[in-house]
Order: C-alpha cells, then sequence, then structure tokens
C-alpha cells in the first residue's frame, strides 16, 4: 500500500499523543505524577497539541477536507467514521481535565475523573484507528490480530517514553519510568511477533482466484494500460525486500532499543543526565515509529495487485 | 446510509465471458466515451499525450496465460503436460452483495441501491479519503485527482432507465459496444432471468469468493477445448521414392 506521509504523522503523532494523555489521566489517578499545575500544562499541552496535529493532518490527505465533517455521519457502519466521532468526543473529557488542572489548579475527584475518561476516551479512538486497518479483508498483513495490539500498544508506549521525559524535568518518577521500560520491551517483542507472522502467512487467495480462472498458474503478460493507474499507484505499491529488512532494523534500533536503553539511563541518573536521556528517548521513538508506520503500509500487499501479478 | 439492506430487490449486474472475449478493448474505450459525459462525470485524464499518461477508467482489460493440461481432450498438442492459454479478463465493479467499499465509507456518499443493487458514489458528499478503494478486492474503484472525489462504474445507470434511448439501447455502453457478444447484462436476483441461466449452464463464478464480497457480476469460465477441434496435423510428404522425392532432388541440387 502507498504510505501517505499525512496518515503515518498522524497515526504515529496522534497516537503518542493519545497514550501520553491516558497515561497522565491514570498517573494522576494513582498519584503517579505530580500534582503540579505546570506538571499538567506541560503533559497535558504536549498530549492535545500532538494529537490535534495529527488530526489535522489526516485531513491533508483528503480530496475534499472541507467536506471533513461528512465523516462523523456513518458511525453505525463504518470505523473512519467512528474514529472522528471518539476524537472529538474525547475531547469534552479532556478538555475539562487540561481546565480543571492547569487554568484552575484543581486536582479533586471530579477532575480525576476527567482524566480516567479522557484516558478512555483516548484508548477507544486508538482502537477505532486500528480498526480502520484490522478490518479490511483485502489486505492480509492488516487483517490479523496482530494489527490493533500493536496500535494500542505503541501508543501507550510512546506515550508512557513522553511522559517519562516531562517526569524527568520534575525530578523522575521511578514508577513512570519502568512502566516506559516495560512497554518498551512489549512493544519490541509484539512487533517482532508481528513482522515474523507476516513474512510466515500465506497467501489468501491466488491470481487463479482473482480471475476465476481457477487452477493453473495464472500470470499477467499485458497490463491494461501503458503507464501506471491508481490501482498500481495506491495497492501496487511494493518496498525491496533488501530495503524491508534494513528499515525494519532501523525501526526496532529507532522504536525500541534505544529508547529502552535511554529510559533506563534516566531511571539510573538524576537530574540533568535523566532530563537529556530521556528526552533523546522521545526523539529516538518518534522517528523509530514513523519508520516503523512507514513499513506497515509500504509491506501491505493488497489483493487487487493480484491483477498484475508476477510484475507486482 | 452506509448500511446494506438485508437484500436488494433486483441484482443489476454483468456476466463477462471468458470464452469468447477476444480483449479488443472496445467495451473499454465505448465505458470512458459515455461515462465520461455520464452520471459520474468527467472521467479525468492528466496528461493523456504525454509520457507518463494516467485517468480514470472503469473499465480496464487484462491479458493473462494460464498453465493448462494438455493432452487428450485438448487440442493443445498430441503429448500430454503443460501448456498454457491466453486469456483476456475485463475487470470492473461487480456490485457485490456485500460491499465493503460501502460500509466503510464514513460519510454515506457510497451506496448500493435497494431497488437494484447498483453501487454509486455520491460525489457531492465524498470527502476523497480513498478508504472505499483499499476495501475493494477487485480494485474497480478509482480516485480522480482532479475532481478530488473516487469514481466507479455506475453500470450505466444514465443508459439502462434512460427512456430517451432506443429500448435496444438501455444496456451498459460495455455490453453494447462488445463485438463479440462477451458481456451480457441482466438481473442476476431473478433465477430465470436469461443471465442467471446462463450462468447455470456455462458454470459461472464469483471472483475471490472466499473473501464474503458476494459479488454480483459473474464470470463464465473458458470452455474446455475439443480434440477435435482445429485442423488434423500435418503428415510429412515426400520420402524415398515418388515425384515429390523427385522434386526434391531437384530443387536441392
Amino acid at each position: 500500500m502507498h504510505p501517505a506521509i499525512s496518515v503515518i504523522f498522524f497515526t504515529t503523532a496522534s497516537g503518542a499523543g493519545y497514550g501520553l494523555l491516558a497515561l497522565t489521566g491514570i498517573g494522576l489517578a494513582l498519584g503517579l505524577v505530580p500534582a503540579d499545575r505546570l506538571f499538567g500544562l506541560i503533559a497535558l499541552g504536549l498530549a492535545l497539541t500532538l494529537v490535534t496535529a495529527g488530526l489535522l493532518a489526516s485531513t491533508l490527505h483528503l480530496g475534499h477536507p472541507e467536506r471533513a465533517w461528512r465523516a462523523f455521519s456513518q458511525w453505525r457502519s463504518s470505523w473512519l467514521s467512528r474514529e472522528g466521532v471518539a476524537s472529538v468526543l474525547t475531547y469534552v473529557p479532556a478538555a475539562v481535565f487540561a481546565a480543571g488542572w492547569v487554568l484552575f489548579g484543581r486536582t479533586g475527584s471530579m477532575i480525576v475523573l476527567a482524566g480516567l475518561l479522557a484516558a478512555l476516551g483516548a484508548l477507544v479512538t486508538v482502537y477505532t484507528t486500528s480498526m480502520i486497518y484490522a478490518s479490511l479483508r483485502t489486505i492480509p498483513e492488516w487483517a490479523n490480530g496482530y494489527t490493533t495490539p500493536v496500535y494500542l500498544l505503541l501508543a501507550a508506549m510512546s506515550g508512557a517514553v513522553l511522559l517519562n521525559a516531562v517526569a524527568a524535568m520534575f525530578g523522575g518518577e521511578p514508577v513512570v519510568g519502568w512502566v516506559a521500560a516495560a512497554l518498551l520491551a512489549a512493544g519490541w517483542a509484539l512487533k517482532l511477533a508481528a513482522w515474523r507472522a507476516n513474512d510466515t502467512r500465506a497467501p489468501p487467495v491466488t491470481a487463479g482466484r482473482a480471475t476465476g480462472l481457477g487452477d493453473g498458474a495464472v500470470r499477467s503478460i499485458e497490463w491494461p494500460h501503458t503507464a501506471e493507474n491508481y490501482v498500481l499507484k495506491e495497492m501496487g505499491y511494493r518496498v525491496a525486500r533488501k530495503h524491508a529488512r534494513q528499515l525494519r532494523r532501523i525501526a526496532w534500533i529507532c522504536a525500541f532499543a534505544v529508547p529502552l536503553a535511554l529510559v533506563l539511563v534516566s531511571l539510573a541518573a538524576g537530574g540533568a543526565a535523566a532530563i537529556a536521556a530521556a528526552s533523546a528517548a522521545c526523539v529516538f521513538a518518534g522517528l523509530g515509529l514513523v519508520v516503523e508506520r512507514w513499513l506497515f503500509f509500504a509491506e501491505a500487499r493488497h489483493v487487487a495487485a493480484l491483477y498484475y501479478r508476477p510484475a507486482v | 446510509m452506509t448500511g446494506l439492506q438485508k437484500s436488494t430487490g433486483r441484482k443489476l449486474g454483468l456476466v463477462i465471458d471468458l470464452d469468447t472475449c477476444v480483449g479488443c478493448q472496445a467495451c473499454v474505450t465505448s465505458c470512458k466515451e459515455w461515462n465520461t459525459g455520464g452520471h459520474m462525470a468527467p472521467l479525468t485524464d492528466i496528461d493523456p499525450y504525454g509520457e507518463a499518461p494516467d485517468g480514470v477508467w472503469f473499465n480496464r482489460v487484462h491479458t493473462y496465460e494460464q498453465e493448462v493440461e494438455t493432452g487428450p481432450g485438448t487440442n493443445r498438442g498430441t503429448g500430454t503436460g503443460t501448456g498454457s492459454r491466453t486469456v483476456h479478463f475485463p475487470r470492473s465493479c461487480l456490485h457485490c452483495d456485500e460491499p465493503a467499499c460501502v460500509t466503510v465509507c464514513p460519510t454515506g456518499a457510497s451506496y448500493k441501491r435497494a431497488s437494484d443493487g447498483i453501487v454509486l458514489v455520491d460525489e457531492d458528499k465524498c470527502i476523497g479519503c480513498k478508504l472505499c478503494s483499499w476495501a475493494c478486492p477487485y480494485g474497480a474503484r478509482e480516485y480522480d485527482t482532479e475532481v478530488g472525489v473516487m469514481k466507479k462504474c455506475t453500470l450505466c445507470v444514465d443508459r439502462i432507465y434512460n427512456d430517451n434511448l432506443p429500448e435496444a439501447d438501455r444496456v451498459p455502453a460495455c455490453v453494447a459496444s462488445c463485438p463479440v457478444g462477451a458481456r451480457h447484462f441482466g438481473d442476476l436476483g431473478d433465477e430465470t432471468s436469461p443471465v442467471s441461466q446462463l450462468v447455470a449452464a456455462r458454470g459461472g463464478v464469483d471472483l475471490m469468493p472466499e473473501l464474503g464480497y458476494r459479488p454480483v457480476n459473474k464470470y463464465l469460465p473458458p470452455r474446455e477445448r475439443h480434440a477435435d477441434a482445429g485442423a488434423a496435423p500435418l503428415e510429412p510428404v515426400g520420402g524415398e521414392g515418388g515425384f515429390f522425392a523427385w522434386v526434391d532432388r531437384m530443387l536441392s541440387r
């Protein structure tokens, strides 16, 4: 599948933003993060900026962004519509949470409840995002049991890495650091398993089934067009195998291995060193997740490409 | 509404005969010609006479080579083994009974008509998110980058109900233009209709039935060739003696 930059930025940025929003809400409820107004400003400001920037970016690939409001209407059948509804609804408790904590300095039970509702909204929104992909039977690399756990875990993971960096500025919160480390390790293991599953999965359907010609190898000998067309550009996108291998290595090193090491350093060190390590972990995780998300699209093979086999 | 009705009354669609299709592309060009002025107009072309022409088409005809058994009962050589055949394959929207392209649409722009099962796009509602094209296993939808909306086969909804046309012309443009009668139009929801009987008689198939889209359009597979089809193999002439051997000797001097 063609990797659209706006969708890659949207899913990584808003994923991290929702992860940070959810963990901040849960962290405040459990007393794991300081109830400091400045902490709330930085954590929630960062979370809502990432979420909003991601959502705005997601409209950039639309042919008619001015009609985007129509996308809230078909939530009965469409995961994309549900994502739109969930993302907007999540702003309500998130706004109460942020305004109550940061503007009015309240961290009482009502504000904590708003924070937990914002966490729930964030969870639901990322879930709906994942289901847009997981529900597409046309793309076996997406329509499997890994897609939703990967989206949820990587959102929580990137949010935890960000929260650890914010916490480091306030003297560090060991529990937050350990949660980030655990989520990095879990995300690493899950993503490796998802890649392995994609490498070993048998194709669900053959060119013989796609053309109705049945048994006997079917080979395209003449395309219906002399240049590329929409189907080939959008659905026939292929990444060279050797490049995919290198990019996977870059993805797991940047997204998981380096941030894990840096988060552990931030736990061990104190003061400026901890802040530097925790911040660097955010940069690496962000870069690594962009590569991971690019591969999520580029390595996905749509069944419509069967009509162009073996060339595509 | 992108929700689907339990069942549409009629199921209008195409039956495409892979046995008779000669790959002439007449259906492709007549589709383009009609529809660039029709319901989903325009069918934008970008750089049509340049280096990298691109554009929107509802109907594309591929050509495939398929490995097939040879031997007795076929006309592909006398020995048994593997040979091949060439098949021309028109590809367009199948107006599925379970169109995921419709249910994934966030705006309601994509819809399936309850009256006849035709799947259409309302260009005024489409936001151009392209998700419907991702949901289609058949690559039937093509995005118009100029207009910013998704486009697809309308089954010539503006021909088949068009009172301004003579009754014989109220069929999709691709069907009207096919010179070999490889394309048939009718109600596949009615078991007694000519198209349904044709599908039953010829063993018509669904494309990728395992994906569960329940396409309405059917494809008729190529017929088995008969051993007596075509001319008998030539016998070697000449030999040691006789007239032809004499001619051969004379000419070989």
